[in-house]
């Protein structure tokens, strides 16, 4: 009777095992290790910015020229930009995408949903740079059709071609988050005599409203860290307004601004940028963190 | 009992939602199609602005400061190269990774942590990848502005697409799988290897070709570390013709990419300039386009052929 | 004069309603149903006596809840369904399975009550107004008046009453579904169709909301699909027992339980299948 062979190539399976898991955790400890290299690069690299400038100036300063000769700190001006140009983004993007996501959850045929949902995420997938060239050679133009002293930098322009782009997030999302709702919930309605709109808007919409929330969060989270948009179309130089119509930076275009001129090692600013950096991180981890928890309440309740 | 009024009143009412039901049908489809149609105008826009410029000249030669004369070889090359070093650090660790949370790691407090912090990473706006690689990679590690730099920056940034792709085609398989590999006295790395990664190259596949996608068409971490838009000039080659016939001179050395490339003819005034930016623009959304929409086909081919 | 649900009903003269109880209140005629190519209702036809409850029982896979959701039309929700034959709603002798008929309006005249309760997401009161909302009646009087009564004849009102602003989904799982009952009520429909409404209830739940039902059918026709046979007969007036689409037998619940005529309801009753 043949015996099999166990003792040794199970003892090299075993040598593999506990190889390849070293393998792996190692892998899990990459990202990690990615989060650990961002925090710990913004904190020392924009350590020496926060403690030359009093933390009050960045509140009290009305304009934020850290370059100049004077130096001013009021980071308020670029905080508006990036203010507006989210709010002009969110006022297209929310609306327009709740509205999709009803059509395609309640009323759109399921194939037409199926080819639908990959091609709205195509417009997500489109380079950053490419929605700043439209946004500024094309979109402007026509803006300024309707708004004769739109300038060619503006916030507005900027804004609605954000908004274009985030769509695809509060739909795909919120679809997700509404096709989740239990069709059991949806019959009672029905069954006492409502239409589509009433029930996706009375009793859908509420039930799905956690998962909807996470996806108007993550919206949020992505119109505040674009770059190349707001860089290109909404203008460079830092201006304290609340005008959409007209240009200003937002911190992510000051980042791009100072990085296309001389950013010696350690001067100011150089540790200026990794200061707007460390704002930046701490305003999309916050809408980060609560997405998530809203995305975790949500699957825990359906 | 069903007296008139009460019918008439009620089928008034139902008429109503009917209508309702119709209008917003209507409207949601019209505004579906509009959506969709601002990627084709889009597309119209850029083909109609740069077509006429993308030739064999324009895809050889270096950027001129005459707008007639610059090319794109410096950038595409760039795209290339710094493509390979992405890839290199995206897709091993992402799919290790993946592979560990979803099949090893055990469900505490550290891997619910460590689930956060994937979340948290796929959210964080890419300029900040850039940053931590200027101060981290550039200068820390002394790699200096380089396609090493540039494409580790990218690598970290696609990282999270490669882990949620991997855990998400994993987590398809049934664990009945699992369990009769294990009952057969396989080790957990065995059952990974033989039964569950054959299965999940689809999933994994698709997502590693999303993240690609989306690194090619990042610019604000190239910036970031100081990617020059003048290159005029290709890195050295990577495969030299005496031993060791492969040299990693390219990776220390400056570069540009094509969202670069193209980022500096719209900062620059003159149809001509906008012209070429446009080319560049509709070369990248080719690429990026039909990466995406390789990956939905192969998403979709993979659900398909699977059936358990 | 604006047309509301309260004041068109005010317009029934007394003395019809002892008339109306000889006629039957839906008369199913002929009744098929198709899912795709697959038909699961044969031939079906009965009538439903007004003011009783009606009770459809049979094993797994008859088409007793098909049936009861043909009468408000649920089917068409989804595609792919297909009905014949009709179903008449009395005294107007209206046909619901009529194609140019509106669903809508169909469901606005029945009410259902489902086998696992579903409140919306909204507060307690919401959820009983939300179909006399729909249909039309937005006073706050109107409306408080109506919310009080149909929670007091689902026996919930005392339970409920200091908390009606609260959310729906905070009550226990037989109060959900006495809610559940006050909704399908408060807009004063036809018929009621309850499909297995106590199956996922515990025998306390249960048997409150037997004993509802038993006062409810006084204003009422109510037509009930259950599972437990001995609720069949605690509870119903008519049963019809169903096999594999087709009614095999229909009658007063008294009789068929003790001397059915058919092998096959004998057979189902005496528990030899099922």
């Amino acid at each position: 009777m043949e015996v099999f062979p166990r003792t040794s190539s199970r003892r090299l399976d075993k040598a593999v095992e506990s190889f390849m898991v070293w393998v792996l955790r190692a892998g899990g400890w990459a990202s990690v290790l990615v989060t650990f290299g961002i925090v710990i690069t913004l904190v020392t690299e924009s350590w020496p910015f926060f403690r030359e400038v009093p933390l009050i100036r960045l509140f009290q300063d009305t304009m934020w020229t850290p370059l100049f000769a004077q130096p001013q700190y009021g980071i308020g001006a670029l905080l508006a930009g990036t203010l507006v140009t989210t709010g002009v983004a969110l006022l297209v993007a929310i609306p327009l995408g709740t509205i999709l996501a009803i059509y395609l959850s309640e009323f759109a045929e399921p194939k037409f949903r199926d080819w639908v949902k990959p091609m709205l995420e195509l417009l997500s997938a489109v380079p950053t740079v490419v929605y700043g060239y439209f946004a500024l050679l094309t979109l402007t133009p026509i803006l300024q059709k309707i708004f004769p002293d739109l300038p060619q930098f503006s916030m507005l322009s900027a804004g609605l071609m954000m908004g274009v782009m985030i769509v695809p997030y509060v739909t795909s999302l919120g679809e997700d988050a509404m096709r989740s709702v239990p069709m059991l919930l949806r019959e009672g309605a029905f069954a006492l005599g409502d239409g589509k709109l009433g029930v996706g808007l009375r009793v859908v919409f509420p039930g799905a409203f956690s998962g909807l929330a996470a996806a108007y969060v993550l919206a949020i989270s992505r119109a505040v860290g674009e770059t190349m948009i707001v860089a290109i179309a909404a203008g460079l130089q830092p201006k304290m307004t609340m005008n959409p119509l007209e240009s200003a930076a937002t911190v992510t275009a000051f980042i791009v601004q100072v990085s296309l001129g001389d950013l010696p090692h350690g001067s100011i600013g150089y540790q200026s940028i990794f200061a707007a950096g460390a704002a930046l991180f701490l305003m999309t981890l916050g809408f980060n963190l609560a997405g998530h928890a809203l995305r975790r309440r949500f699957h825990r309740a359906t | 009992m069903q007296p008139e009024q009460l019918q008439k009143h009620q089928e008034g009412r139902a008429r109503r939602r009917r209508a309702i039901d119709r209008n917003f049908r209507r409207l949601g489809f019209f505004l579906t199609l509009s959506t969709l149609g601002i990627l084709g105008i889009l597309m119209l826009n850029l083909a109609m602005n740069g077509l006429a410029r993308i030739d064999w000249q324009f895809m050889s030669s270096f950027p001129s400061r005459r707008a007639g004369e610059a090319g794109i070889l410096s950038a595409w090359v760039g795209t290339l190269l710094l493509m390979l070093v992405t890839a290199s650090a995206a897709i091993p660790f992402g799919v290790a990774a993946g592979i560990y949370l979803e099949e090893y790691a055990p469900k505490n407090r550290w891997t619910d942590f460590v689930e956060i912090n994937i979340a948290n990473l796929a959210g964080v706006p890419s300029i900040l990848y850039g940053l931590m690689a200027l101060g981290l990679f550039v200068y820390q590690f002394r790699f200096g502005q380089s396609l090493l730099s540039g494409g580790l920056a990218l690598g970290c940034l696609v990282l999270p697409i490669v882990i949620v792709a991997t855990r998400e085609s994993l987590r398809t398989i049934p664990s009945g799988i699992r369990e009769a590999a294990f009952a057969l006295g396989a080790t957990r790395w065995q059952a990974v290897w033989h039964h569950l990664l054959p299965y999940s190259t689809g999933g994994i596949a698709t997502g590693v070709i999303l993240a690609m996608s989306r690194a090619i068409g990042e610019s604000a971490p190239l910036i970031t570390i100081g990617a020059l838009t003048f290159i005029a000039f290709l890195p050295p080659a990577p495969l030299i013709s005496h031993a060791p016939f492969v040299s990693v001179d390219w990776l220390f050395s400056p570069f540009t990419a094509l969202p670069i490339q193209m980022f500096n003819w719209v900062s620059r005034p003159g149809e001509e300039f906008q012209s070429n930016a446009a080319a560049a623009g509709l070369i990248l959304m080719v690429i990026t386009l039909s990466m995406n929409a390789a990956a939905i086909l192969l998403r979709r081919r993979a659900q398909r052929n699977i059936t358990w | 004069m604006s047309i509301s649900p309260e004041n068109a009903r005010q317009a029934i003269p007394e003395s019809d309603a002892s008339e109306s109880k000889a006629l039957p209140k839906v008369q199913i005629r002929g009744v098929n149903f198709f899912y795709g190519s697959h038909q699961v209702l044969r031939n079906v036809s009965m009538d439903v006596p007004a003011l009783k409850v009606t009770a459809l029982i049979g094993p797994s896979g008859c088409g007793k809840t098909t049936l009861l959701r043909c009468l408000n039309r649920m089917h068409d929700l989804y595609p792919g369904n297909r009905y014949e034959g009709s179903i008449q709603v009395q005294p107007d002798g209206t046909d619901i399975l009529r194609s140019d008929m509106d669903p809508i309006q169909v469901r606005m005249r029945f009410g259902m009550v489902f086998q696992k309760p579903n409140p919306f997401p909204k507060s307690i009161y919401e959820n009983v107004a939300y179909g006399l909302r729909l249909q039309g009646m937005n006073r706050r009087r109107d409306l408080d008046e109506r919310v009080e009564k149909a929670l007091r004849e689902a026996a919930l009102w005392e339970e409920v009453k200091s908390r009606l602003h609260q959310m729906a989904h905070n009550l226990s799982g037989g109060q959900q579904q006495r809610l559940c009952i006050a909704r399908a009520i408060a807009t004063d429909p036809d018929v009621v169709l309850f499909d297995e409404p106590t199956s996922a209830l515990d025998p306390i739940a249960t048997s409150k909301i037997e004993e509802l039902i038993v006062e409810l059918k006084k204003r009422v026709t109510v037509m009930i699909v259950t599972h437990n046979l001995q609720q069949a007969g605690r509870i119903s007036d008519m049963t019809a027992f169903m096999y594999l689409g087709e009614l095999v037998e229909f009658g007063e619940t008294n009789r068929m339980f003790t001397n059915p005529t058919k092998p096959q309801t004998e057979d189902y009753i005496s528990g030899r299948f099922g």
